[in-house]
């Protein structure tokens, strides 16, 4: 069954990612300060991070999908139990409750349950077929429902919206009978960021503040869209070509909140300029392409859709983390999938990559 | 799968047409995939729009923004220039002075900050918020000068903590000698919002520290020199990185003054801690020797920002410490004026010097009768005599015959009435009353008897102690007169050379030489056998006249029974050596009553000095008699001159 080697495809597949993935390492490596005080430089961290996710890559590559699928509701059982573990036993970060402290580390459930959440929406729709909207609406809505109040609870704004985006993508992939449903689905999944900064744009300040400090308290620490401001300075600033490598005074001088993490791409439009923007946008273009061609040539209903959710997925986390950093939708704390520095989400998204792989090298099977 | 299953039995029909639809619903879902690739493709394209948007069309001005984050403009303010006296001796220099400022544009939480300062040093919450809110958003403000090591150490040590804030090390005005010539030398201060807008202030801003008061304000555009600007590279949290450019700023000019400071200082703790003035000129020149006004204030002190209270006190003190009595306060000239009278008498051909008046002690004039300071009266006086022994009623007459007019008129020629231009701010003029004067102040005519007061220097007449040592050195020189000046040489930070301040051109009274030669015989038998012998000098002779300034029309019982602040100005004018002058010297001790007994010996004392210093006479023991001050009551005589 599983064909011996790669072909010039997974090649390709293998040099986006690791193009990304480097370019994320670089970043991170020159906002790390010169003598860091103690400890591992976060650049070196976030190395290993990779490490353990290319083994975990590995894991989700190499094990027939079609066997995992059987544990997929067990999974994210156990993702949902760690979601309860954080509101209860969590360690507390600015205003919310995202972690469980793991001896020196600590893991993030809220990222981790997102292959959970794909494997059992895909498991749902994929074993069996499922008629009406009752079955294809309502009952996998049931599915992500509690997942995604205890992450919205935490509270975790980006992720539970996040979660949400796998469900709708796949809900409509699917398709529903009314089509003005999935119009409208669509539709409003196309322009959330967008529509967001318009209607966003129309409320009072203080509106704004108390909405976002209700779903979110890391939101804009220090007030006022300093960090949006200080962000789109330091994307713009620039300009053509970049300021290179350790060039950018709005990184260096610590005007650019988090550049390790959510603004790790405003640090690399710093550094590179547009031209560097370009390339790093089509890598991600052609890495989510490659994604849906192999949804597009799987085998079997279960393998297409987790493909689509697992492009799907880290899509969302890049328009949304870029539309964020260039000022066109809210700071709502999402990272940039394989750039921004975290544990859990550059493990789990390059586990997610692993499934996808094992999608591809599944569908020339012969019967 | 469907060609799987069709190969299989019946049994499997159902599993078949399951199958069957699975395998469509997968090409649906793959039909499907091409709108989510447009979408996402679609998605990506508009990223790119924003990022072109960014930083592309608007990518200049993010630069600038960058820039503007990073960077910070530090002002450099200059060394003022050094203050000497004429002998070299330092008056006023600077020392360095830790400033604590805040950077308004670093400071994110105004509140957290002021909250901050307030606990680890000791500020009023609310004026620090005060102080803030009327900036803008930019402004560097100034919060605490002078810091002490430990509050440097605080301010240090909690650098994370205190974004925006920094110490400036800067110069502090300081005057070394203290409270001395505080008022010639003045005292420095921040700008005003208002001064900053005028044309002499230009190119300085606020917080910049200009000459108040003195000569500090005076030649404020030579000591101040010129701000140099830094620019720095800050992080994000307000704290330096690197400098970027450095233009230095360049010192204030160096002043070298006529006083000569000894005399100053001795003529300060003559008068101690009366109320009063001396001037000292050189009449060859009209160089400022001595320009001491008591009570004085500490100009160190007021430098370096008085708390409000401190300064309203100081404002409102009813003895007026910041009064420059030399050439703001205004006095009846007494019997000093019959100098004038005297010019005028001869110049006017009124009388001749060798004319006699008979004074019986008083001059009936009218209904009124004016006494002489002496009941018995001076008998047979002519012009010498009268000056001499200050007959009153021989100016009595005299100044009857000429009439207010001419009084006036040469009053004014001597430089009454008008400010002699010294180079200090704030000079006042004095009074010269005539009949126009009085029809438009007073709306009243010039009445006669009004002239004889005038005469002896009474009535409507003020003038400031300056004017008076202008009147007297103007004689000493027969007739030419210096405008007075304080300052000698200025040296040039840039080129290190001195270069001398120019003389004010000098003029010639309009009186004959002849006039001068009578009226300074009369000055010198005031000190050898009129009223001053008490300031007759064993080391120089001395020429003089005594004068003394009513406060109030009373003379009844023993001066001592008298209250203080009704009691006579004393005045005593003098210059020296009476044949070959260099020093003309006016004493003024307020409420001190006899101008021969309490500020003749004062006038005879800086004298000799004076001739010590220039001459090289050592301190011999025909000196040491006359060694005491003010302070000490001398009302022994209750006598008038």
């Amino acid at each position: 069954m599983l064909r011996r080697g790669f072909d010039g495809f997974d090649w390709c597949f293998f040099g986006v990612v690791l193009g990304i993935l480097g370019v994320g390492i670089l970043s991170i490596y020159s906002v790390t300060p010169a003598n860091p005080s103690q400890g591992i430089p976060i650049y070196l961290k976030q190395s290993m991070w990779v490490c353990i996710g290319a083994l975990a890559f590995i894991a989700t590559a190499g094990i027939d999908y079609h066997k995992l699928a059987r544990f997929s509701y067990i999974f994210y059982g156990i993702g949902l139990v760690l979601l309860v573990v954080v509101l209860v036993a969590g360690k507390s970060s600015r205003g919310s409750q995202r972690w469980i402290p793991l001896g020196p580390l600590a893991i993030q459930p809220s990222e981790l349950i997102k292959i959970p959440l794909i494997m059992a929406l895909a498991t749902y729709y994929g074993m069996k077929h499922r008629i009406g909207w009752l079955q294809r609406l309502v009952f996998p809505g049931i599915i992500v429902l509690p997942g995604f109040l205890l992450i919205l609870k935490q509270p975790d704004l980006g992720s539970s919206l996040s979660f949400l985006s796998i469900y709708v993508v796949l809900l409509l992939s699917v398709g529903v009978k009314s089509r003005a449903f999935g119009l409208v689905v669509l539709t409003a999944l196309l322009l959330f960021p967008f529509a967001w900064g318009g209607v966003w744009g129309s409320l009072h300040g203080y509106q704004q503040e108390r909405i976002l400090s209700f779903v979110d308290p890391n939101y804009d620490p220090g007030g006022k869209g300093y960090h949006g401001l200080q962000s789109r300075i330091a994307i713009g600033s620039g300009q053509l070509v970049g300021t290179g490598l350790y060039g950018g005074t709005q990184t260096q001088f610590k005007f650019l909140p988090e550049g390790h993490t959510d603004f790790v791409f405003a640090v690399f439009a710093e550094e590179w300029g547009f031209l560097g923007v370009v390339v790093l946008l089509a890598m991600y273009g052609g890495l989510f392409l490659m994604g849906l061609e192999i949804a597009s040539k799987a085998r079997d209903t279960l393998g297409a859709l987790l493909a689509i959710g697992v492009v799907s997925m880290i899509a969302f986390g890049f328009v949304v983390n870029i539309a964020m950093t260039v000022g066109l939708a809210p700071i709502v704390g999402i990272p940039l999938p394989l750039m921004s520095y975290g544990g859990s989400a550059t493990i789990m998204t390059l586990a997610a990559l692993g499934l996808l792989l094992n999608v591809k090298r599944r569908r020339l099977t012969l019967s | 799968m469907y060609r799987v299953a069709t190969d299989r039995k019946g049994t499997d029909l159902v599993f078949m047409l399951e199958s069957d639809r699975q395998a469509s619903e997968l090409a649906d879902i793959q039909g499907r995939l091409v709108l989510l690739k447009v979408g996402i493709l679609l998605l990506i394209a508009l990223l790119g729009l924003r990022l072109w948007q960014l930083q592309i069309r608007d990518g200049h001005d993010y630069q600038e923004m960058a820039k503007d984050n990073r960077t910070r403009s530090i002002m450099l303010e200059p060394a003022r220039g050094l203050l000497y006296d004429r002998q070299g001796q330092l008056l006023a220099n600077n020392i360095p002075s830790f400033n604590l400022y805040v950077s308004l544009e670093d400071v994110k939480d105004r509140e957290a900050l002021v909250g901050e300062l307030t606990r680890l040093l000791s500020f009023s919450h609310k004026n620090l918020l005060d102080t803030f809110s009327g900036q803008s958003r930019k402004a560097r403000v100034k919060i605490k000068g002078g810091l002490s090591l430990k509050e440097a150490a605080i301010v240090e040590s909690h650098r994370y903590t205190l974004p925006g804030v920094f110490i400036q090390p800067e110069y502090q005005r300081n005057y070394p000698l203290g409270v001395y010539a505080s008022h010639l030398i003045g005292y420095v201060g921040e700008i005003s919002e208002a001064k900053l807008k005028e044309e002499e202030y230009q190119g300085l801003h606020q917080g910049s520290v200009v000459g108040q008061y003195g000569v500090e304000r005076t030649y404020d555009q030579a000591l101040r020199g010129v701000s140099g600007q830094e620019l720095l590279e800050v992080d994000a949290h307000g704290h330096r990185k690197q400098s970027i450019a450095v233009h230095k700023p360049s010192a204030g000019d160096d002043l070298y003054l006529t006083i000569d400071i000894r005399l100053q200082q001795m003529a300060e703790d003559l008068l101690g801690e009366e109320a009063g003035a001396v001037v000292a000129i050189d009449p060859r020149s009209g160089a400022v020797l001595i320009l001491a006004s008591r009570p004085t204030f500490d100009p160190t002190a007021l430098s370096s920002g008085l708390p409000m209270s401190e300064w309203q006190a100081l404002l409102h003190d009813p003895r007026h410490p910041l009064t420059n009595r030399t050439i703001q306060g205004q006095y009846p000239p007494g019997s000093t004026f019959k100098i004038v009278m005297a010019a005028a008498v001869l110049g006017s051909q009124t009388a001749q010097a060798a004319d006699h008046f008979f004074c019986p002690g008083g001059f009936k004039f009218g209904r009124r009768t004016y006494r002489d300071w002496k009941r018995g009266g001076h008998g047979s006086v002519e012009l010498i005599a009268a000056l001499a022994q200050s007959c009153d009623v021989y100016f009595y007459k005299v100044g009857n015959r000429m009439g207010i007019e001419t009084i006036a008129s040469y009053s004014k020629q001597f430089g009454l009435g008008q400010k002699t231009g010294i180079d200090l701010p704030s000079e006042r003029s004095g009074l010269v009353p005539s009949g126009a004067w009085k029809k438009r102040v007073k709306g009243e005519p010039w009445y006669p008897g009004e002239t004889i007061s005038v005469s002896i220097g009474q009535g409507f007449m003020t003038v400031t102690p300056i004017q008076m040592a202008q009147v007297v050195a103007a004689t000493a020189m027969n007739g030419r007169v210096f405008p007075p000046r304080l300052v000698r040489a200025i040296r040039k930070r840039g080129t290190g050379k001195m270069e001398d301040v120019p003389l004010p051109p000098s003029r010639q009274l309009p009186i004959s030489h002849e006039v001068f030669v009578q009226i300074r015989e009369g000055l010198e038998a005031v000190v050898t056998k009129g009223t001053a012998r008490r300031s007759q000098s064993s080391l120089v002779a001395i020429a003089g006249k005594t004068g003394t300034a009513q406060v109030v029309a009373l003379r009844s019982g023993p001066a001592k029974d008298i209250p203080k602040e009704f009691r006579d100005h004393a005045w005593f004018v003098a210059y020296a050596p009476a044949k070959n002058p260099t020093i003309a010297i006016v004493v003024l001790a307020e409420h001190m009553g006899h101008g021969g007994s309490a500020a003749a010996p004062l006038a005879k004392q800086l004298i000799e000095a004076h001739i010590r210093f220039t001459t090289d006479i050592p301190e011999d023991s025909a000196q040491k008699q006359g060694g005491q001050s003010l302070s000490h009551d001398h009302l022994a005589i209750s006598t008038h001159e």
